[in-house]
């Protein structure tokens, strides 16, 4: 069957075998998508493009007038606001941290639920469960845990030589406590779509490989590791920006407006917003914005360059 | 044998902090931090009744769902005639009116929120569900779009053309052949926006000031300053707000796992 359209005047039977939508039947597809086009330009499209525009002004949200400051938001953000670099550094340190454990943790779950086994689905579900969770919810469970006077956690770490800190509060080791919540609530959904992943790759891959005499470990290096690189890649892109947006979880940690050593750009720019410096918080929007362009950037092209290395 | 024991304890790092959370809403403080992994000797019903009798929690309840129920209506109702279009309309323009929808499951909440909280303000929106339901809406639009228009691509066009054949309107052709025939893919979104609006947090701290218009998140993070460390009350609140998902989750944990999967690998 053809893509293209009949010339006018061909059998009718055989037009319409290859009708597309045309003319009227165009228009009322263009209605139907006219509601959501409208809703979202409105509410979503319009408001994003205002945020540059805000970002060169020093509007403080309320008041009539304001002036048009150019780059002076953005200066005062690279140069002497130590609450955003503060922020900044915490976020990085963050997000490299859950990155890398969650895309290594949640692989190796999936390898090890592969199978649709009765207990392996089980334990799927358990895992992924958190993910449902509010994170508000995920940080109150946590703040007990990990309190210093009487979380059951205390004991344990006392007992390996990290006790006696204060987890949430302290300055440098705060925002690794804090990825490993942000850790243990999304590695089971990430599992999941690693599982997805996995069960594409040709059994007879690893009969061929057994045939080899390949070992377990030469099997998952050689078979497993190459084929699983793309999906490695969205769980690591997605991470990323997920954990760049953890606003929720380190309010519910770190208190509102949080702790400084929990303090993450997110945060920042909502207590920007919060101080009435809607200009100013607008402009860090830009800079967030473009830092999570640019670090998805790089990731494509690093791992992206690895991938096809491995597959040549 | 490794294997066993590595998910034994991952089991147990996921469970425990859970379990403890359960137990501790039936103990007294002073039980809890006695023995926080302790099975509960003797429970006690004090904590739901001092949660439930401030009554916060279930007017945020109420108001929770209110705002999701019409937040799944609004979303779905404006996806599913929108990737209608986009499955089937050829061509440039429709092409980039496709990728404009699209592309805002990329741009994160920070790079609108502060020109969205100007214009609700200017339109009466803010302390208002219907507020929240616009925004929420909104939002989850674009991951909706995405989910429903690459499910309705993948319906045979012979479907579409039989469709036409017999001259059924375009209306026709959507909801008697179209919908019915992507229940999977709208179940999938739907339980994506459930969770992405029950769970929501940012905007009801953008939008809601009043009391008596708040959701459950904000309720929730409200305890921490009205019950400090009273933790068998927090958790309290934690398993009442938790609770409607958690058990939806017992039923339809395919659906919960096929959509947020869906969310995430969006590539």
């Amino acid at each position: 069957m053809t893509t293209v359209a009949a010339p006018v005047g061909a059998a009718p039977r055989a037009t319409s075998a290859t009708v597309r939508p045309r003319g009227r039947g165009r228009l009322a597809l263009w209605l139907f998508a006219a509601p959501a086009l409208v809703f979202y330009t409105y509410f979503l499209a319009v408001p994003t493009l205002q945020t540059a525009l805000y970002s060169i002004t020093d509007w403080d949200g309320y008041s009539g007038d304001f002036a048009w400051v150019g780059g002076g938001n953005y200066a005062d953000i690279a140069t002497n606001d130590s609450q955003f670099r503060n922020a900044l550094v915490n976020s990085l340190q963050f997000t490299l941290v859950v990155a890398v454990a969650q895309t290594v943790l949640s692989l190796a779950l999936a390898v090890l639920l592969l199978r649709n086994t009765r207990g392996a689905v089980l334990l799927r579900a358990l895992f992924f469960f958190p993910a449902i969770l509010s994170s508000v919810a995920v940080a109150f469970v946590w703040k007990f845990v990990l309190d210093p006077q009487v979380g059951p956690l205390e004991p344990v770490l006392a007992a390996v030589g990290l006790g006696g800190g204060q987890y949430l509060a302290a300055p440098g080791t705060a925002v690794l406590w804090l990825a490993l919540v942000q850790v243990w609530a999304h590695a089971g959904q990430l599992m999941v779509v690693y599982i997805a992943g996995l069960q594409q790759i040709p059994k007879v891959l690893y009969e061929a490989a057994e045939v080899d005499g390949a070992t377990r470990w030469e099997r998952f290096r050689h078979v497993t590791l190459p084929l699983i690189l793309p999906t490695g890649l969205i769980v690591l892109a997605y991470t990323t920006v997920q954990s760049f947006k953890a606003f929720d979880l380190v309010l519910g940690l770190g208190g509102n407006p949080p702790n400084p050593p929990l303090d993450i750009l997110a945060t920042r720019i909502y207590g920007g917003f919060a101080d009435s410096q809607f200009g100013y918080a607008a402009a860090e929007s830009v800079v967030f914005l473009a830092l999570i362009a640019l670090i998805t950037w790089l990731q494509r092209r690093l791992v992206g360059r690895d991938l096809t290395e491995d597959a040549s | 044998m490794t294997r066993r024991v590595a998910l034994g304890v991952y089991a147990l790092i996921i469970a425990v902090p859970l379990l403890v959370v359960v137990f501790g809403t039936v103990k007294t403080t002073q039980q809890l931090f006695a023995a926080p992994l302790g099975l509960p000797t003797s429970p006690t019903g004090a904590n739901y009744a001092t949660v439930v009798g401030n009554g916060e929690i279930v007017v945020a309840l109420r108001n929770s769902v209110v705002v999701t129920v019409c937040v799944l209506l609004v979303t779905l109702a404006l996806a599913t005639t929108a990737a209608f279009a986009f499955a089937r309309l050829r061509g440039v323009l429709a092409a980039a009116a496709y990728g404009f929808v699209v592309a805002g499951m990329a741009i994160p909440v920070q790079a609108s929120m502060v020109p969205q909280f100007v214009l609700f303000d200017l339109l009466g929106l803010t302390d208002s569900l219907l507020g929240l339901v616009v925004v929420q809406s909104v939002m989850g639009l674009p991951i909706a779009v995405f989910i429903l228009t690459g499910f309705m691509r993948t319906l045979p066009r012979e479907l579409f053309e039989a469709a036409d054949l017999d001259g059924a309107s375009p209306w026709r052709t959507f909801r008697s052949i179209v919908l019915p025939l992507s229940t999977p893919s709208l179940a999938a979104a739907a339980i994506f926006l459930l969770v992405i609006s029950w769970n929501d947090l940012l905007y009801p701290l953008l939008l809601i000031t009043d009391p008596a218009k708040r959701t459950l998140p904000l309720t929730l993070l409200g305890f921490t300053g009205e019950y400090l460390t009273d933790y068998p009350l927090l958790f309290t609140g934690v398993v009442l707000a938790s609770a409607p998902l958690a058990l939806a989750y017992v039923f339809l944990q395919r659906w919960f796992v096929a959509g947020l999967t869906a969310g995430s690998v969006k590539g």
